[in-house]
């Protein structure tokens, strides 16, 4: 089985792209990736999406892109996994190399929000619950959070300032990040102050509509040693669980996250120590404090230590979405975990500018469908 | 751009109706933060108001002021996204109501909430053309905001009208220049048989009202050889109390200079007669030689800007109605049961 490299990764800044098409966000990614292994020639497409179908009805985004490029004649689809659709996309590019089927393969996550209404979007967003249980009462998947929010301040004993402090540490990573959504600090009044959006959980502990796209150049091991650009070693595994948390035995625990960590970690041969850069998927802040927790990086009722004690920050023991995670740089749905990906990339080839962190050979980032109904967990090794 | 040779405001009017309700009490009822609040109150209908009887108000109001003949007007333009009906004219009932039939045009004029800046434009060119000798501009809305959604913590009722000559003798103020900047943006939009309008969030900001109404401005300063220093007050559209001063911070315009004509505030934003009662409370305290920036927006989108220069007469005028802030200081505070059906809201 031929090891997988990442030899270039692409990033749009995410953003609210009014004047650029859905194509156009993941041709310029694309380009850019490319152009970063220094490659124009690869075996296939994989593109993650969660919404293109809904909210642009365009399916069919493997030939798109291939045609956008000129490279039409490849296999070329798309794949989906909610909000973890970028890494399904990675997932099947990494095992068509470990296969041998493949040398470079190119890998897109791409979702343009802001071509929805609001309430488009929140439906959209919805598809990825049951529809026949949760989507027909109404409920939302911050209304999801928002129940467990409250039962693990119950059950822990943790207040909601502890928790808050999740988005106001993304915000301070990202105000040197050209890419990011929202560059600049907050503090945690302001998060605390904002309104709710379903109680307990406020405006500033979720992310906003946004649109971008990220592309990663999958290559086998021979191809990475002809290329002259900046590699890591990706390692890539999955997990899944009930749709609904509440059909779980213990919603605060997300099994799909602890195992996925697992499988990556042993593949890996790494502990957990081992990992000195975590990319957490905070779609809200109590996802991010459970994933922290699911994952073994904190003990459970216990991740609002960490961020106190700084361990989160840039000179802690183990940063956290040091390029702002999916409150502060964005989350444009399925292209969100080819961002974080890409990102451990930068961090691991020495190219993340001022959040620059010292000294990791490893890092490990988790990607989530729904309320971890889906995991990835992807682990990039320094070459 | 488009320089008037000699064209003037005659007479002009304001009117908001009485009926108020608070922000606060619509947050109450939608169980809205109401730290967020666009504005601190706007203005709603009577049971027997529209725009119609809204326009023929204001158009009362103006005509006392430029003290002419009603039948002397050769056309009534309204500007309006709610007129009561959707086929007939708005403007004849105008025209009938104040006595201008029969030898005028009349027409109404949509284009979201510059419709009323927009039926100026056409009385001005109609009257610098010599077509007519005098012609009457109104903008007028009974707006719609959807129960529970944002604009309906916004959308308001008022109507401003502005009776056009060329007489400098007769004129408050002279409209030197205007221009107009419009592009298909779709940020706002009602459809055929649609009670509410649509709206797309931040896109209804920056590459609508501030694209639209940054570019319109800096067109007729460049293009008119005008520059910020040479006007004392400057009105812009007001959809809310944040855009106008933030539009005021893009262009480097003082504060100072926006404020006096801001009432969105106390009245909410009146749709097509929005920037135009604006107008309406800064001529109610300009001095002569003074200049006025106007600049509307109108979902769809485009956004009109006029220089207009006040003159001498505006001191004999000005007291022969009531001032705009009688109206928007008179008020009668509802709730929003009382609010539901004055505005229909109740549909059995």
């Amino acid at each position: 089985m031929s090891r997988v490299y990442i030899a270039g990764v692409g990033l749009t800044k995410v953003d609210e792209h009014w004047w650029i098409s859905l194509e156009n966000l993941m041709t310029e990614a694309s380009i850019k990736a490319l152009d970063d292994a220094g490659l124009s020639r690869i075996d296939s497409i994989y593109v993650g999406s969660m919404l293109s179908l809904i909210l642009q009805e365009q399916g069919h985004l493997g030939a798109l892109l291939a045609e956008e490029l000129g490279l039409s004649g490849i296999p070329a689809m798309a794949v989906e996994a909610a909000t973890a659709s970028g890494s399904a996309a990675v997932y099947a590019g990494a095992r068509e190399i470990e296969s041998g089927r493949a040398d470079a393969v190119l890998v897109v996550g791409v979702d343009k929000m802001s071509d929805g209404m609001a309430e488009e979007v929140a439906a959209a967003m919805t598809s990825s619950e049951r529809q026949e249980y949760t989507g027909f009462i109404g409920a939302t998947f911050y209304s999801i959070n928002a129940l467990i929010y409250n039962l693990y301040m119950d059950k822990y004993g943790v207040s909601q300032e502890k928790i808050a402090l999740f988005p106001v540490l993304c915000h301070e990573h990202s105000v040197n990040v050209p890419h990011a959504q929202y560059p600049f600090k907050i503090k945690l009044e302001t998060v605390l102050n904002s309104p709710y959006v379903s109680e307990p959980l406020r405006r500033f502990e979720t992310t906003a509509i946004a649109d971008g796209a990220a592309a990663l150049v999958l290559v086998n091991e021979e191809t990475a040693r002809k290329l002259d650009s900046p590699k890591t070693e990706l390692l890539i595994e999955a997990s899944t669980d009930y749709l609904t948390p509440f059909q779980r035995e213990d919603p605060l625990w997300f099994p799909a996250v602890q195992l996925a960590t697992s499988r990556a970690l042993s593949r890996a041969k790494l502990e957990r120590r081992d990992i000195k850069i975590l990319e957490v998927f905070d779609a809200t802040s109590i996802m991010a404090i459970l994933s922290l927790e699911s994952s073994g990086f904190a003990e459970r009722g216990k991740a609002w230590q960490l961020l106190e004690k700084g361990e989160l920050s840039l000179s802690g023991s183990i940063p956290c979405n040091t390029f702002g995670g999916l409150k502060a740089r964005g989350h444009p749905a399925g292209a969100t975990s080819v961002y974080q990906i890409a990102e451990l990339h930068l961090q691991l080839t020495n190219r993340a500018g001022k959040n620059q962190v010292d000294s990791a050979r490893a890092g490990l980032a988790q990607s989530l469908g729904a309320v971890a109904s889906t995991a990835f967990v992807t682990i990039l090794k320094e070459v | 751009m488009v320089r008037m040779s000699s064209v003037v405001i005659v007479g002009y009017g304001g009117y908001v109706p009485r009926y108020r309700i608070k922000g606060e009490e619509i947050a109450r009822i939608w169980g809205r933060d109401r730290s967020e609040l666009p504005t601190e109150e706007k203005s709603v209908t009577g049971l027997d108001e529209d725009t119609v009887t809204l326009a023929v108000e204001a158009a009362r109001i103006a005509l006392k002021r430029a003290r002419i003949p009603p039948s002397k007007i050769g056309a009534v333009h309204v500007g309006t996204e709610s007129k009561p009906y959707a086929v007939k004219p708005s403007g004849t009932i105008v025209a009938e109501a104040i006595g201008a039939v029969p030898r005028i045009t009349a027409a109404d004029f949509e284009f979201a909430c510059k419709a009323g800046t927009e039926a100026l434009q056409f009385i001005t060119s109609l009257v610098d053309a010599g077509r007519i000798e005098y012609g009457l501009a109104i903008g007028a809305d009974t707006a719609q905001g959807r129960p529970g959604d944002a604009l309906e913590f916004t959308a308001a009722s008022g109507a401003a009208a502005f009776i056009i000559g060329k007489n400098k003798n007769e004129g408050v103020a002279e409209i030197e220049a205007w221009t107009s900047y419009v592009t298909d943006t779709p940020d706002f939009w009602r459809r055929e048989y649609e009670r509410y309008p649509h709206h797309t969030a931040r896109f209804t900001g920056d590459p609508a009202y501030f694209h639209h109404i940054v570019n319109s401005v800096k067109n007729l300063l460049e293009n008119d050889g005008y520059t910020l220093n040479d006007v004392d007050y400057v009105v812009f559209h007001q959809p809310n109390t944040r855009f106008p001063l933030v539009a005021a911070r893009l262009l480097g315009v003082d504060l100072e200079k926006v404020k006096p004509g801001l009432v969105v505030g106390q009245i909410g934003n009146t749709y097509a007669a929005c920037s135009l009662l604006g107008l309406v409370r800064v001529l109610d305290q300009a001095k002569p030689g003074q200049r006025i920036l106007l600049s509307s927006f109108g979902s769809g989108a485009g956004s009109d800007s006029y220089i207009i220069r006040v003159l001498e007469n505006i001191k004999l005028k000005r007291d022969l109605a009531p001032p705009l802030d009688k109206f928007i200081d008179r008020k009668t505070y509802i709730d929003y049961a009382i609010y539901a059906r004055h505005r229909k809201k109740i549909l059995m």
